[in-house]
């Protein structure tokens, strides 16, 4: 790989990724770098327009507190998150951003997304916390003035990161290509923030054909930032929390409208509605069975404790819904102008966010306000923003964390200098888009605050180069050498392709480790199984083969996600109870126990490839 | 397939360094064939169907076709988006056609000032973020 120029670029704050973390973390840093004559650098592996979770566009802000409206509280915000995680949140994270989450919804306001008004100018409230945007151009909109902070000049568009640069115990920096040009980047640098988004694509998804692309999360979300925080040795949190989003069936269109602002109710094929007959179901589960709202994962349960029972299809009752609302206007007039408004937020409710189901409800010639709409279950994700909360363990502010959560800087990990932010931080669930942004401009005010005050030196010893360049490079490298030996490429001993590496991880996910086709359920021995084959997967990951720099970038995404896989099917092992039924059931330990209410963090040494497991108890602060 | 690519509309972004499309797609997936000078999606299975492709190109070459393992065919979702809204154009497999328009942004483009017009005036050592209190709307940042 002699003909791949490498490429050094020094610089005070790296912030990886470009999504709504990493815009926030920009926007923010930026200010603050300004102040102290320090550099920004950015680097995406996509187009910051139009990249990470919103790249399509968002039809809703999913966390608004309305703090200065006096609304809600702090703690009624920490109260919902902590039950519908089923008590396991690190209240003082959660207590930050959404102290903070309003501030950037403002801004994008200002910036130009057009938030929904009601006839006094407040805004239209999809749910307690969620507001109404019309946000096809919501991540244009946040990177542009992302953009406008930092410069054109210290942003690296399409570029991959694949892994932390090291001094000890401290993150000097990172390692990437160019996923357009024959080149290696070295980045340098005194703090990094890492926000490359959450992991999709490690459990097998229920379309495997041509539609193995349409995840309900981004299939570019790869695991990169769970891969980065573990291989830089940093503690992780709740890795076993994944999210199963109950969705339109198969194109995984939005249901929050359909939910909360339509009030539209769910049934299973007979026309039951299992929020109504299972009830009985929630008084297993502890004080989160009689929390309202019933938290996601118990929701999820008893639908599936229909499905499971044969009651299948679940339909959303679209029509019903429609009906009533339209109904509800004075007069027929005013009724069919409302069905008119109804539809139109409907499609549009697709259209910002999921045009899948647009297609979807075309081509089956669904018209919501006729006829009802099947959901179902999707796949697991990792996804640490939403209802999941895996990521890494992350210093607490000053004036909230108990002192076993506050180690100086906000939104640190236990690694000096590495932050981290959005998906890439755990035990901080439902901030979603605007929280990803507040707790960006968290760590990335906090990161300045690191370099200004411990004032890191900017020289360092960053082992040995060369030594990563050929490690980075190799797929290439065993392609090259190889492909000869065979009549067809994709078939070849020496070698295996990146699709069928990340299906080999799939398939092992989805059968031991508690996937679709196991009905999210699994067991200790299942969990055995599941290491057994992991091991053997990670050993042929050394012979990973790519014909061209995009398959290089598969390769090393298919690498990140197996280590979302490898923590999660320790921390599900190590935890034995099962806590979020609706997430994954633990077969040989179905009940929730009160010893188990408390993290599960791991770690993993990179030089020994041991992984250390632990409790660590949960500290109130309400 | 998720997008695909017009070969009588694609002009292939006249040989400029990049194709529109290939410079969007967050999932690196459309690519430009040097020889035929049109652009084409390399991994239909890997696309998510997010239409920045679509939305971007300056010949309205690219569209969608549903993913043809789930979806029925004949349908179609044709976005044009201008600078300040979006018009979408929904055919159904029926033939049915809808058609709806939304407003995508309330400012010029280019033009998101960071600061929002809010006071930037916190110090590094408090807890305000740059904007704060001010883009908060409260005298003061909260804390227990």
């Amino acid at each position: 790989m002699t003909n791949f120029e490498t490429v050094e670029v020094k610089t005070d704050l790296l912030i990886l990724g470009g999504g709504m973390a990493a815009c926030g973390a920009t926007v923010e840093a930026a200010h603050w770098a300004k102040k102290n004559n320090l550099k920004v650098t950015v680097v995406d592996k996509a187009a910051m327009d139009r990249s990470g979770a919103v790249a399509m566009g968002l039809s809703a802000i999913n966390q608004y507190v309305g703090l200065k409206d006096g609304a809600n509280t702090i703690n009624n915000y920490v109260d919902y998150v902590r039950n519908d995680l089923m008590g396991i949140t690190r209240e003082d994270l959660v207590a930050n951003i959404a102290r903070h989450v309003d501030s950037s919804v403002h801004l994008f306001e200002k910036w130009g997304l057009p938030i929904w008004k009601d006839k006094d100018g407040s805004y239209v409230h999809e749910g307690r916390w969620q507001l109404m945007i019309n946000g096809e151009s919501y991540k244009v909109i946040v990177a542009e003035a992302a953009k406008n902070a930092v410069g054109a000049d210290n942003i690296y568009e399409r570029v991959f990161i694949t892994g932390p640069l090291m001094d000890g115990d401290r993150c000097v920096g990172a390692v990437g290509f160019s996923t357009r040009e024959d080149k290696f980047y070295v980045f340098k640098a005194r703090a990094v923030v890492c926000a490359m988004g959450g992991a999709v694509g490690v459990f097998r998804p229920r379309s495997v054909g041509e539609g193995a692309g349409r995840a309900w999360y981004p299939p570019f979300n790869s695991g990169a930032s769970a891969a980065f925080t573990l291989e830089a040795g940093a503690e992780m949190t709740c890795q076993e929390v994944r999210f199963i989003p109950v969705r339109f069936k198969d194109a995984y269109g939005p249901v929050g409208a359909w939910f909360l602002l339509f009030k539209s109710r769910a049934t299973n094929a007979l026309g039951e509605a299992y929020m109504q007959t299972r009830r009985d179901e929630l008084e297993k589960w502890g004080p989160y069975g009689k929390v309202k709202p019933v938290p996601a994962n118990l929701r999820n349960w008893l639908m599936m404790l229909d499905v499971m029972d044969g009651k299948g299809p679940i339909y959303m009752q679209t029509a019903e819904a429609i009906k009533k609302i339209a109904e509800s206007e004075s007069d027929p007039k005013a009724a069919k102008k409302k069905l008119k408004e109804l539809e139109s937020e409907a499609w549009e409710d697709f259209l910002d966010m999921t045009i899948s189901q647009a297609i979807l409800w075309a081509a089956t010639n669904i018209q919501p306000e006729e006829s009802p709409s099947e959901i179902a279950a999707a796949e697991p994700y990792f996804i640490g923003s939403h209802s999941g909360a895996s990521g890494a363990w992350v210093s607490g502010p000053k004036d909230l964390a108990a002192d076993e959560y506050f180690w100086g800087y906000e939104n640190m990990t236990t690694v000096k200098g590495l932050f981290a932010a959005g998906d890439a931080s755990g035990a901080s669930s439902h901030k979603f888009s605007s929280g990803s942004h507040a707790e960006g401009r968290i760590a990335g005010k906090a990161a300045i605050s690191y370099i200004v005050h411990e004032n890191p030196p900017a020289d360092a010893n960053f082992g040995d180069i060369e030594a990563r360049k050929a490690e980075v490079l190799k797929p290439l490298v065993t392609y090259t050498e190889n492909v000869g030996k065979t009549t067809q490429a994709d078939v070849n001993p020496a070698y295996i392709l990146p699709k069928m590496y990340m299906m080999r991880l799939q398939k092992l996910m989805d059968e031991y480790a508690g996937g679709v086709t196991a009905q999210f359920t699994t067991s200790k021995q299942n969990l055995e199984r599941a290491l057994e084959l992991l091991a053997f997967l990670k050993e042929d990951a050394d012979k990973l083969a790519a014909p061209s720099l995009h398959e290089l970038m598969r390769c090393w995404e298919n690498k990140h996600r197996t280590y979302q896989a490898e923590s999660h099917v320790r921390s599900i092992l190590f935890r034995e109870e099962t806590r979020w039924p609706g997430y994954y059931f633990r077969s040989d330990t179905p009940e929730m126990k009160n010893d188990w209410e408390c993290f599960v963090n791991c770690k993993y040494d990179a030089k020994s490839g041991e992984w250390e497991m632990k409790k660590v108890p949960i500290k109130h602060l309400f | 397939m998720p997008s695909f690519v017009n070969p009588e509309k694609c002009d292939g972004c006249k040989a400029l360094d990049k194709t529109a499309c290939q410079h969007i797609c967050p999932n690196d997936l459309m690519v430009l064939d040097k020889d035929k000078m049109k652009a084409y999606n390399q991994d239909p299975s890997q696309c998510w169907e997010c239409y920045n492709c679509v939305k971007i190109c300056p010949t309205q070459a690219v569209d969608v076709r549903g993913y043809a393992d789930f979806v029925p065919m004949g349908a179609s979702v044709v976005p044009m988006r201008s600078t300040d809204n979006i018009m979408w154009t929904v055919k159904f497999r029926s033939g049915a056609i809808k058609r709806f328009k939304f407003p995508i942004r309330t400012t010029p483009e280019g033009k998101a000032e960071p600061t929002g017009g809010f006071a930037a005036d916190s110090e590094l050592d408090s807890t305000a973020l740059f904007t704060e209190p001010a883009s908060l709307g409260l005298p003061d940042v909260w804390t227990k």
